[in-house]
């Protein structure tokens, strides 16, 4: 590289007159000029194209940019007489081409990516193979025919050298192209997934074959005197494919470890991605592997880590700085590859091979394809249908790199090689316009399924959750283990070894995909605050229907956690980094919120490798509480079923008045003299709130009720036999309205089997699930047993009560409840558990009972229900929240 | 996995596997199913009948021929899943406690990838919204939908109402998110995905807002295959 142009007088040494203040540098600065102004023209004709909308619609870039350059290419030999600036192979395997794959490596969506390995590596090796031969021998059967010039010397291996090289997909035209089009994922990553991977093929099978120029950049292998040794290719073929693999990666390590430390020197962050990436590529280079393969799965796997590692803006660098890379080395490569066809002297045109090679390379990949989908619809999940396949097999666009290759043939070696040029570039041209150009018509009259890219919403991030859920428990179901057993234990790997290793500690802690979903949500909308001039505050805006819990909400979490903890500092990132309008607050929120505390779904963590750094007793303290609920579901799922009495109807009903009356009097079911105890706050203002609420509640045990018929089966049963029975010593009044519905908890806090639950956490949490039937059986068994002995006798004692329950009369309650206590508290197998946990409830405050019944959410509950004046919604809630 | 492919129909093929053990048990399989049968369960092959019921054998811990709650629930990995119980529930035809092969067969069919010819049909007529919800109301092409929904839609009145949301909200955080934090994120849900302004998602608002999310794709499962 020369120094950069200096306009200023700088009389050199060799200077001829040294008083002149301008002198001409023409010559030392003429290569980056020159690379400057094309550049400059390509970007320039950009914005041109995209002057209109129309245009660029209906046609793409890329066809453009080629249609430019062969005028301009047109023009530079008319005024210079001879073809200059080509499409330099070095060039474009040096400098063009790496930011294109660095860029596609970087931003692949890597699940869907790694969803579709089977696939795309099916394509881009079976099919490549299998184009590359049959498109050699078809085109040698021409020859042999004599259906070609005669000028043609080539024989078989030339043939199938040529055949590799422009059968090979190319991923700067698929991308160029398919950016466009906005087919389906999956189609896409297809395509261009394997337009990426079949490079091993070609540098793999190709170079070393084919005599090559320039052996000892491109293929240092080459020196390939021995060209159709069969054998040698494939292993050359795996050892270039896997090899470049295993340097990508090993780069893609390097990278992350390097990001990790960078935390004081910011600013050359995105410098550490662009450098290392591009040392894959040469590395790649130099020991001749597959460098488009280095770079796209340093791309790839260093993402993950480099992405939690840097800081924001380096993101926003690295993305940007990416994106401009490679789109300007598209812009030159096509713009070129315009150029380089009006160079005449290397053309030498052979009609027959030109249409036969345009004739076969689509037959035969359309072949492939069809014969490939077929084989790999046996085992997709989401078989690829028919119209899929026509995109497929018309979507293989040939590009600059199979044009780069052919120029870098050697002459010598190849006697044919300027036929094969030119129909090399026939053939780049014919795919990239008019295959680009009606591909998407053709796209849009398959109606094939496009892509829509979109902002994740709160919806569909708390139902695709719920998906996973019922996967996993779908899978646990059928006993099956497939993909995801496998994906499972990547990122459990993955989780436990690479992201300690590479991740800050503090990234690590952020990295989750909520996080990610809430972390975008933000951005965006931060961003599109500021972009409004921050006054998107609109009266509309801010009239949501979640505005009532605003304030609680935005001081939930982090933020109030901080202030009750007495910092006025705040350390919630998000508040830190953005400005953000209130709505984006709460969306930050609320991501934050679920971020923290939605159960991952099983699958995500195998328990067999529940140890984790970070937090070890996170996962077994979810799968505590998981088990804890679904264990009181059950147990009150069970209760109904095995009696049928305790409809859920009743259930409901007998649940709030349970409530109601224990917030009255629920202390009198401790036998042990904790009555007194009751008298002074019954008067008082519980009571009263109780009675506020009376009317809400009833409606609230409406719609629980509805509520209920789903969560327990027999809804229906029991409602006739609540109907049937109706009388008032029905056992529909069930075990007691006190004691079974606090029974969960106090069930789950106090039934023996719950006692060794220390146990039974590291039962279901550490390694073995498998323990956990076991445990759980027991478990069941006793609270059966227990259920069993609580819920039949007392039944009919406590009938006549049920009546008196439902009159809103207070004065009798107390009374009632406190007879009928202590009958059922005597039955109760647990009483002093009972005793023991609404002493130190009552401890706490007077109406403590009512919130152990009402867990688990006594925290959040705690100041509304001191609150008299509190939403009713927020007790149908507590209510409600008692049965989950 | 067995060799043998030949695709048999499944209710032949189910009821000849019961039949043969002499465990069919009558009756009521699909009585009060919500869901009608997917036309795709047809096609399901010898080989997969005879997988899963093995898989259904090994569960039935009573030997009698169908799956009681408590075998689901003996399921290690279920006891951990949020959602287990829903899910296990989503088994049991309605007012039923137990649940034969068959009908263990038709709620897996659920979560069959869907059909070569199914997806095309889908995609030739790409219908607005209307169309298509009607025909999710048929019940008949996209039962991921349905059984998604009817996860959280207890009361069958096919809307998902505030509270119905947060129970499901609430099985699936920790305890450590209070009621008003849920209650937000439910209220916000709910707004996001309300069109009519009946603050409720109804199953054509349930499945618009999900409508750019590959629902089948996400929902099935290869284990029939």
């Amino acid at each position: 590289m020369q120094p950069p142009a200096s306009p200023a007088a700088s009389p050199g040494p060799g200077a001829p007159a040294g008083s002149e203040l301008l002198r001409w540098q023409w010559r030392e600065v003429q290569v980056p000029c020159l690379v400057a102004a094309w550049i400059l023209v390509a970007s320039l004709a950009k914005i041109v194209f995209h002057l209109s909308r129309k245009v660029t619609s209906v046609v793409p870039e890329s066809c453009l940019l080629i249609l430019l350059g062969l005028g301009l290419g047109g023009i530079v030999l008319a005024v210079a007489k001879k073809a200059e600036y080509q499409l330099e192979p070095n060039m474009f395997f040096l400098f063009l081409l790496p930011p294109i794959v660095l860029d596609s490596g970087y931003f692949m969506p890597s699940r869907l990516f790694f969803n579709n390995i089977g696939a795309i590596l099916t394509y881009a090796v079976v099919g490549t193979l299998w184009n590359s031969f049959a498109t050699g021998v078809a085109l040698w059967g021409l020859h042999q025919a004599g259906l070609m010039d005669p000028g043609v010397e080539a024989g078989l291996m030339d043939f199938l050298l040529f055949g590799s090289l422009i059968s090979a997909v190319d991923p700067v035209a698929v991308l160029a192209v398919f950016e466009e089009v906005h087919v389906n994922e999956t189609l896409f990553i297809i395509v261009f997934g394997e337009s990426l991977l079949n490079d091993a093929v070609t540098v793999g099978f190709v170079l070393p074959a084919g005599a090559v120029q320039g052996v000892q950049l491109f293929c240092g292998a080459g020196p390939s005197t021995h060209p159709c040794h069969g054998l040698c290719e494939g292993v050359s073929f795996f050892l270039v494919s896997l090899g470049g693999t295993a340097v990508g990666l090993l780069f893609a390590f390097l990278l992350a470890l390097i990001t990790r430390f960078t935390k004081r020197v910011r600013i050359i962050e995105p410098l550490f991605v662009f450098l290392l990436a591009y040392v894959a590529y040469l590395a790649a280079e130099m020991v001749s592997l597959s460098s488009i393969l280095a770079v796209t799965f340093c791309g790839i796997c260093c993402k993950k880590y480099v992405e939690a590692n840097i800081s924001q803006k380096s993101r926003t660098t690295v993305k940007y700085t990416m994106k401009t890379l490679a789109s300007s080395s598209e812009t030159i490569i096509f713009m070129f590859l315009g150029i380089s066809a009006v160079d005449t002297s290397k053309w030498a045109w052979d009609t027959t091979l030109v249409l036969g090679t345009l004739l076969f390379i689509l037959l035969f990949r359309a072949v492939g394809v069809v014969l490939q989908t077929c084989v790999l619809n046996r085992f997709r999940l989401i078989p690829l249908d028919r119209i899929d396949q026509v995109v497929m097999s018309y979507g293989g666009l040939r590009g600059a790199v199979a044009f780069a290759l052919v120029i870098l043939l050697d002459g010598a070696k190849v006697k044919a090689k300027d036929y094969f040029v030119a129909t090399t570039i026939v053939v780049v041209f014919f795919t990239v316009i008019v295959q680009g150009l009606t591909i998407k018509p053709l796209v849009t009259w398959l109606k094939v399924k496009r892509s829509d890219h979109h902002k994740p919403t709160l919806n569909e991030e708390l139902h695709e959750h719920a998906f996973d859920h019922i996967l996993a428990a779908v899978e646990d179901i059928v006993g099956h283990h497939g993909y995801h057993y496998w994906r499972d234990k990547w990122e459990q790997f993955d989780k436990k070894y690479l992201s300690q290793l590479l991740m800050r500690k503090s990234a690590y802690r952020l990295r989750d995909e909520i996080w990610d979903v809430y972390y975008k949500l933000n951005i965006r909308d931060a961003i599109s605050f500021v972009d409004q001039g921050g006054h998107v505050l609109s009266a509309a805006k801010l009239s949501l229907p979640s505005m009532p819990s605003r304030t609680s909400m935005s001081e939930s979490s982090v933020t109030n956690l901080l202030r009750e903890s007495g910092s006025g500092a705040c350390l919630d990132l998000q508040v830190i980094d953005t400005v953000r309008s209130r709505r984006d607050k709460e969306d930050a929120v609320m991501h934050h919120v679920l971020r923290g505390s939605l159960y991952k779904p099983r699958r995500r963590y195998k328990a067999s490798y529940s140890r984790h750094f970070i937090s070890p007793d996170k996962q077994e303290r979810q799968d505590k509480e998981i088990f804890r609920q679904n264990m009181k579901r059950r147990l009150e799922t069970f209760k109904s079923t095995k009696h049928n009495v305790c409809s859920s109807k009743s259930k409901a009903r007998l649940k709030e008045k349970g409530r109601k009356k224990k917030g009255i009097s629920l202390t009198s079911d401790s036998p042990n003299g904790k009555t007194q105890r009751n008298v002074p706050w019954q008067e008082a203002a519980p009571v009263l709130v109780m009675v506020s609420s009376d009317e809400e509640e009833s409606n609230s045990s409406e719609t629980e009720r509805e509520d209920d018929e789903g969560i327990v089966f027999i809804a229906r049963a029991t409602d006739e036999v609540l109907q049937g029975k109706k009388t008032p010593s029905s056992l529909d009044v069930c075990p007691s309205p006190c004691i079974i519905p606090p029974s969960p908890t106090l069930a789950e806090k106090e039934l023996p089997w719950k006692g060794d639950q220390a146990d039974l956490a590291v039962y279901v949490s550490s390694e073995t699930t498998k323990i956990v039937p076991v445990d759980m059986q027991k478990a069941w068994n006793q609270s059966i047993s227990s259920l069993e002995s609580i819920a039949s006798p007392p039944g009919i004692e406590t009938g006549p009560q049920h009546k008196r329950f439902a009159c809103p009369v207070l004065e009798e309650q107390p009374q009632s409840a406190s007879q009928a206590m202590p009958e059922q508290s005597s039955c109760f197998q647990f009483p002093s558990h009972v005793s023991k946990s609404s002493r130190s409830q009552s401890d706490s405050s007077p109406d403590g009972t009512e919130q152990q019944e009402l867990q688990p959410l006594m925290a959040a509950e705690e100041p509304s229900r001191i609150l008299p004046s509190m939403e009713p919604r927020w007790l149908i809630q507590f209510n409600r929240a008692s049965q989950l | 996995m067995t060799s043998e492919a030949g695709a048999c129909p499944l209710v032949g093929g189910a009821s000849l596997c019961a039949c043969a053990r002499g465990l069919a048990h009558g009756g009521g399989a699909g009585a009060g199913w919500p869901f009608a049968e997917p036309p795709l369960l047809l096609t399901v092959s010898h080989s997969q009948i005879t997988r899963l019921y093995s898989r259904f054998t090994s569960l039935d811990k009573g030997e009698n021929g169908t799956l009681s709650r408590e075998d689901f629930q003996r399921i290690p990995e279920l006891a951990i899943n949020p959602l287990g119980d829903r899910i296990i529930n989503a088994f049991f035809p309605e007012g039923e406690d137990q649940v034969n092969f068959r009908g263990f067969m038709r709620t897996l069919a659920h979560f069959r990838p869907i059909e070569d010819n199914e997806k095309s049909k889908d995609q030739n007529g790409p219908e607005p919204l209307n169309s298509r919800s009607n025909k999710l109301h048929c019940k008949k092409y996209e039962p991921s939908y349905t059984i998604a929904f009817r996860l959280y839609d207890l009361d069958k009145d096919d809307k998902i109402s505030r509270d119905e949301l947060l129970q499901v909200l609430r099985m699936m955080v920790g305890v450590n998110i209070s009621d008003e934090q849920l209650g937000s994120i439910a209220d916000r849900t709910i707004q996001e995905a309300d069109q009519d302004g009946d603050s409720a998602i109804s199953f054509a608002e349930f499945v618009k807002v999900l409508e750019k999310v590959d629902v089948e794709q996400k929902m099935s499962i290869r284990f029939l295959h």
